[in-house]
């Protein structure tokens, strides 16, 4: 997350040629798609695919949306086709990045009309488990946002997301829901401080420390629930969340059960990342947070406390990690297992570098890491012949693609990584 | 990274007489680092080890048998020292790929996708030529591990060294999309072993498996050649990183990545070559698994090796004979940990706990230094109150 520092001109003739490069291999990823498309969604599927917006027993009902499958696949072959070759005999252009995300996700329109052609398919049910599933990995890198900003690495976010988990189910258990969210953050926040310590005042390296933080919680959580809980089951078995109904909203087709009749997770985590696009980008202190990121020794010399900017934003971001945590305890099945987070926090880190250290962005990213989730849950419903495994992996392959797609026009904080010594 | 030894508090502008102090006692210095500060780092992760089952709910003398099952069930006895080199053999062969990533500046976090990723290449070759002598079957199925390892962690070193992606998070990825590949590969008809629903692959044949050592004693003596590869492996990576030409380029763009590009050292061409060793290592532990220990490929049959591994390399100080040692101490907390679970109740998680609170301490020397101040020189205490 680091960029070795050159002269000015090599810097320039290095990133005009790598531009160049990308967008050559973007244009022959496109291409490649289009082929793709064409031959096999395309040449492969005959009949209408049938998606449901609606169920009938909502108030306001829309009309299924039917599309015909084999002309729908050769259209969006063709669009990727002209954008494939668009990028690749004009390599270097605009819009490099931003043909490279139409064209996937055309490509996977494609693959759903496809795969539906000929059944039916409710998308405004896995629309909604997308952004269930989202939450985690959004709350993972709004975490990984607020702690890279000032320049700290943050690994241990899948630590901190266990930790949140573990403690929303304990103390959910014995003192109720609500209390469960507290405690979560808090231990989060703790984490947090640990990390910050550790990185801040210890100069441990970030990675390192991150690592440890990671194999500690995993082993504490794992030694308590195989020791304890076996036991003392009722300790592991909490309330769950049930999703708030927002009035008026929550009744609008498609929209509403989407974004407004979820549980206080979903809403947590928009407004999460709502407060923390405010708080970086439009006050004082979130400027301040950012100049430590991007050069600590200019923002010390300006009065600015570098450690202490340093420990408040990683503690906030264990805090949000730890909320995000309490989700899968708290807001799926209330009760925690051994591991449970499944390497959610790493998949965050990747959405706050596909979402260029912004929190809106690592939303997106996250959205997205969300949606493949649930594409993959649903798509066994409709018994495609695809391996479910090849489509676990693609959300994985794509994150690949796109990090390393990305590199040149999205940068990490400067700082990003190093140990700042006070003199 | 805190990957050279002698350099734990970097002081800019130390006074003459430290300068003199250091030149003339270097050993002092490093003798803190590479043993006092480990020692340390171990008793203080017992303790608070003992706090946490205490915590938890476990009694006294319940705690002091656990511990003394531990020391059994790692050195008392032979079957336990067999079991101590088995568990240490796959983290030595794993821990010395990162830690020549450490070294190169590169930190591979996938040293476990690697290892499923040789294991399974490993397994394929071992179960799918039959009628060979084991003197070709053996080397021809621990070739195709390593090679399969160093193929699959190039994919990183290439996106590195090509685009600029960083190793951690296409590591991590590459982690995930091994363990799909596994499933994948154990439900096809060719892999899956004849007549069962379940994944798992055919067995290895017995010309590819890994010889015991010791079965003449007791056929109980789960030892296997596969230590003799590791001693190999630990005597390659110290010759490759101290006395070859492109160790030392391994090295110097560590080190110094910028000065070693002005040197003239092909930065991209390194990064593959060391992300392509350290995978080649790590298919190399997944190997020493299959064909060692387990016969055959489960879902996760790497079983959390390739983490424990970063911990060992860390531990290691990334020197290709720290990491036989840290390996065989994680070896012996392992094995050790198995029968504090069987004769004291204890679950073995706790180990995982003791491993992180050791590298915790290693990795912060500032921090054992505080902790412990008698054990270390004054001297060093006084020059670290004056680094600005």
């Amino acid at each position: 997350m680091t960029m070795t520092a050159d002269t000015p001109s090599t810097t320039a003739t290095r990133i005009k040629t790598g531009k160049l490069r990308q967008a050559r291999i973007t244009g022959g990823i496109l291409i490649a798609l289009a082929a793709l498309v064409a031959l096999v969604f395309g040449a492969g599927s005959s009949g209408d695919a049938v998606f449901r917006l609606s169920r009938a027993s909502d108030p306001i009902v829309v009309p299924n949306l039917i599309v015909p499958a084999t002309a729908f696949n050769y259209i969006a072959a063709a669009a990727l086709a002209f954008l494939g070759a668009r990028q690749f005999l004009r390599g270097g252009v605009r819009w490099t990045s931003l043909s490279l995300g139409f064209g996937l996700a055309l490509a996977v329109a494609a693959f759903l009309v496809w795969a539906t052609a000929g059944k039916s398919f409710s998308l405004t049910g896995m629309l909604q488990a997308t952004v269930i599933r989202a939450v985690p990995i959004a709350l993972g890198g709004l975490a990984g946002v607020l702690s890279e900003r000032v320049a700290v690495v943050n690994i241990a976010i899948e630590g901190m997301l266990l930790a949140g988990a573990f403690a929303g189910a304990l103390f959910g258990s014995l003192l109720g829901g609500m209390s469960g969210v507290i405690a979560a953050v808090a231990i989060g926040g703790l984490f947090g401080l640990i990390l910050a310590a550790l990185v801040v005042t210890y100069r441990v390296d970030q990675i390192i420390a991150g690592v440890v933080i990671n194999l500690f919680v995993l082993g504490v959580t794992s030694y308590v629930s195989s020791q304890v809980y076996q036991e003392y089951r009722q300790l592991n078995n909490a309330p769950v969340f049930r999703p708030i109904k927002i009035p008026f909203l929550a009744d609008i087709p498609v929209i509403g059960p989407v974004l407004f009749q979820q549980n206080i997770f979903v809403y947590g985590a928009l407004v999460m990342v709502a407060v923390a696009t405010y708080y970086l980008f439009y006050t004082r202190s979130g400027l301040r947070a950012r100049a430590v990121g991007e050069n600590p020794k200019a923002a010390d010399t300006l009065g600015i406390n570098v450690y202490r900017t340093r420990y408040i934003n990683v503690i906030m971001a264990g805090m949000v990690a730890g909320f995000g945590g309490a989700w899968f305890t708290l807001g799926s099945v209330g009760r925690f297992d051994e591991g449970m987070t499944g390497g959610r926090g790493y998949i965050g880190l990747a959405a706050m570098i596909v979402g260029r250290w912004h929190p809106v962005g690592a939303l997106m990213a996250a959205l997205v890491f969300g949606f493949a989730d649930s594409l993959q849950q649903k798509l066994a419903l409709l018994q495609t012949p695809i391996p479910s495994e090849f489509l676990a992996m693609t959300p994985y392959i794509a994150t690949m693609i796109l990090v390393a797609g990305l590199i040149g026009r999205a940068r990490a904080p400067a700082a990003d990584g190093k140990a700042y010594i006070k003199e | 990274m805190s990957n050279t030894p002698a350099t734990p508090t970097p002081s800019p502008s130390p006074s003459a007489s430290e300068k003199l102090l250091q030149r003339a006692a270097p050993d002092r210095v490093e003798f803190e680092d590479l043993v006092i500060v480990p020692i340390f780092a171990v008793i203080v992760a017992l303790v608070l080890g003992a706090l946490t089952m205490l915590a938890t709910n476990v009694s006294l003398p319940t705690i002091g048998l656990s511990y003394i099952a531990l020391i059994q069930g790692s050195v008392g006895s032979l079957n336990a020292l067999s079991e101590t080199l088995t568990a240490a053999a796959p983290l030595i062969l794993a821990g010395l790929g990162i830690a020549l990533g450490f070294r190169a500046g590169l930190f591979n976090i996938g040293a476990e996708g690697q290892l499923l990723i040789g294991g399974m290449a490993s397994v394929i070759v071992g179960f799918s030529l039959p009628d060979l002598p084991m003197i070709i079957h053996l080397p021809l199925a621990l070739l195709a591990g390593a090679l399969a390892g160093g193929l699959y962690a190039a994919i990183a070193g290439w996106l590195r060294a090509a685009t600029g992606a960083h190793e951690v998070i296409s590591t991590i990825m590459l982690n995930l999309i091994a363990f799909r590949l596994v499933d994948y590969l154990l439900r096809l008809p060719i892999i899956q072993k004849t007549g069962r629903a379940d994944p798992i692959s055919k067995s290895v044949l017995d010309s590819a498996e890994l010889p015991r050592l010791l079965e003449w004693i007791d056929p109980n003596l789960r030892v296997h050649a596969g230590i003799i590869l590791v001693l190999a492996a630990v005597f390659l990576v110290h010759w490759i990183l101290f006395k070859s030409t492109i160790g030392f380029e391994f090295r110097a763009s560590g080190e110094n990545p910028d000065a070693a590009r002005y040197a003239g050292m092909r930065s991209g061409l390194i990064i593959v070559l060391v992300m392509a060793f350290a995978g080649a290592l790590a298919g190399l532990a997944g190997a020493n698994q299959v064909l060692g220990v387990l016969d055959r490929v489960t879902p996760g049959f790497s079983a959390g090796i390739g983490f424990n591994a970063i911990a060992v390399a860390l531990l290691g100080r990334s020197h290709p004979v720290g990491v036989l040692l840290a390996g065989l101490l994680f070896g012996a907390l392992e094995a050790g940990g198995r029968q504090m679970q069987v004769s004291a109740g204890v679950s073995i998680d706790l180990i995982a706990i003791i491993q992180a609170l050791i590298i915790v301490f290693i990795a912060a020397p500032l921090l054992v230094r505080k902790l412990f101040p008698w054990g270390f020189q004054r001297t060093d205490k006084s020059s670290r109150s004056k680094t600005p």
